[in-house]
């Protein structure tokens, strides 16, 4: 969370590029290649975005009581059968809105992505990236603008719609509001 | 039968709780039937359920119940909780906040083997048809404990262990709850932990008593017997008073008064329901009997009940005396005065007469 994208983005290049150890040999064996492409800027993205949805989930699986998986013990529940039927529902409200936020965040990912994805029209380009791009061309003023409150929308919207489906799912769970 | 015993140390000492006993020795057999351990917080009473369900280890211990052993630190037997079949409730509930009442109590019923422990029976016994379909947080606190009782007796457990149950609940709810646990000790021949600081679910449950004290057994034994018993801390308690197993032997409508019997004595009590041979509970106030060494006469008093002294125990500070008595294998105990006993020159063997008021005596159940 605290490296600058930008790093990020490199050491992305370095790892998963043509020539990076890994790439090398999903290139080789596969035929896989993800930089310069959809799916490398969705990476990145995923990259970006992680610490923030781990965040989330962690702390509601933290606010789970303890007590609730020793009882499920003495009833007979081993360790995975309790992971999916106490832990795992008990938790979906962080991890929905984990997703959520995290999603709304991965669309204004702009360092990591033009690092290791570039900034491709269709294919890599994410909005602050459009926004950019937008920026650099003369009258390109007046495409920005409409693509920031696009921006903004998506942020507060993004952010609303997690407060909810979080509230939601604790509703459903039987939590008191 | 149980056979438990448990050694251990708290490392760092009693910092963690100021009233915590800084090492606990712990050994007892519990017999068939519902055992309580009792004692002030911090003498060990939840650290022996744990042990017993496996969620904690002690650095010596040995459980084995009904010949299955399942700790033996000696041997390096630890069963797993989920593996040792014994259904815990707790003080909270602990109902699953996403499961509706039905699935929460279905919950251990999947996960363990067929067994004798029926769904419809239990609902039936613990009254709570009308939740099955509820959420946990709908529910008032003794609805919650109730379902709580169920759940884990439809784990079909080979043992109930109760860590304070009834602890969180207040007096009202408390009432409502302790006739389904007497039934159920009826209606299933399940053997049953129950651990209280509350003496009134002591006498209403229990079989045996095991007194915890600071990390040691003090006292263990027949209810009956321990409450009869004038040197133990039950005996200082205001509401001391020997506990007889008893049945309904007659009925007097004309006269509102019902006979009971407790082995050879004769009680009088005003009518109690129940059909002739039922088997009742009660209790007889230490502070509520008069010793005599004659029968009085022109007295409203309805039992008077021949006695030997079987021992004396003075309190000094306190200014009282216990007194136990005996009739065959029933027991009473007296609380009265140390003037009384140098007057009546009470000493162990001496034949003396506990005056007893129907209207004094408890019954239970």
């Amino acid at each position: 969370m605290v490296l600058p994208p930008v790093v990020i983005g490199w050491l992305l290049l370095l790892l998963l590029g043509v020539r990076g150890p890994i790439g090398a040999w999903l290139n080789a064996w596969f035929g896989i290649r993800l930089v310069f492409t959809t799916e490398g800027a969705a990476i990145a993205c995923a990259v970006m975005t992680l610490p923030l949805m781990v965040r989330a989930v962690r702390l509601s699986i933290e606010a789970i009581d303890p007590g609730l998986e020793q009882a499920a013990q003495t009833l007979g529940a081993g360790r995975l059968d309790r992971f999916l039927t106490i832990t795992l529902p008990l938790a979906l409200p962080g991890i929905l809105s984990g997703a959520i936020v995290g999603y709304v965040a991965a669309l204004g990912e702009f360092g990591a992505v033009i690092t290791f994805a570039a900034n491709i029209p269709g294919e890599t380009q994410t909005l602050p990236l459009a926004i950019y791009a937008a920026l650099q061309t003369p009258d390109g003023e007046a495409t920005a603008a409409k693509l920031a409150l696009v921006s903004i929308l998506l942020a507060v919207g993004g952010l609303a719609a997690a407060e909810w489906a979080g509230r939601r799912t604790r509703a459903a769970l039987g939590y008191r509001p | 039968m149980i056979q438990f015993s448990l050694r251990h140390t708290w490392p760092g000492g009693t910092n963690l709780a100021p009233n915590l006993a800084p090492g606990l020795t712990i050994d007892f057999t519990a017999p068939p039937g519902a055992t309580a351990l009792f004692g002030p917080s911090g003498a060990g009473k939840s650290t022996v359920v744990a042990t017993i369900a496996g969620l904690f280890q002690a650095q010596a211990a040995r459980v084995i119940i009904d010949g299955v052993v399942l700790t033996d630190t000696e041997h390096r037997i630890h069963i797993p909780p989920e593996r040792r079949r014994l259904g815990l409730v707790f003080q909270d509930a602990r109902l699953f906040p996403h499961l509706r009442v039905r699935q929460n109590l279905r919950y251990g019923l999947k996960r363990a083997p067929p067994g004798a422990i029926r769904f419809d029976d239990i609902v039936d016994l613990l009254g709570i048809a009308p939740l099955l379909d509820r959420r946990p947080h709908t529910l008032s606190g003794g609805e919650r404990q109730r379902v709580a009782i169920g759940r884990a007796l439809l784990a079909q457990p080979r043992l109930l262990l109760m860590d304070e149950p009834l602890a969180s609940l207040d007096a009202a709810r408390k009432a409502e709850i302790l006739p389904y646990l007497a039934r159920l000790k009826h209606a299933l021949a399940l053997p049953i932990i129950y651990v209280t600081h509350a003496l009134d679910e002591v006498l209403a449950i229990a079989d045996t008593l095991i007194l915890l004290e600071s990390g040691q057994v003090r006292a263990a034994g027949p209810l009956a017997e321990l409450t009869a018993r004038g040197d133990l801390p039950l005996a200082a308690r205001d509401d001391a008073g020997a506990v007889l197993q008893a049945r309904v032997a007659e009925h007097h409508p004309a006269r509102q008064l019902s006979l009971l019997r407790a082995g050879p004595l004769a009680l009088w009590v005003p009518l109690v329901a129940g059909s002739l041979g039922t088997q009742l509970r009660v209790r007889i106030p230490a502070r509520e009997i008069i010793l005599a060494t004659e029968a009085p006469a022109g007295i409203s008093l309805h039992n008077i009940l021949p006695t030997l002294v079987v021992a004396v125990t003075e309190d000094h500070t306190r200014h009282i005396a216990m007194v136990e008595l005996a009739t065959g294998e029933a027991r009473l105990l007296a609380r009265v005065t140390p003037d009384a006993v140098a007057r009546l020159a009470l000493r162990p063997g001496k034949p003396v007469l506990a005056l007893v008021k129907s209207m004094s005596v408890d019954v239970i159940r």
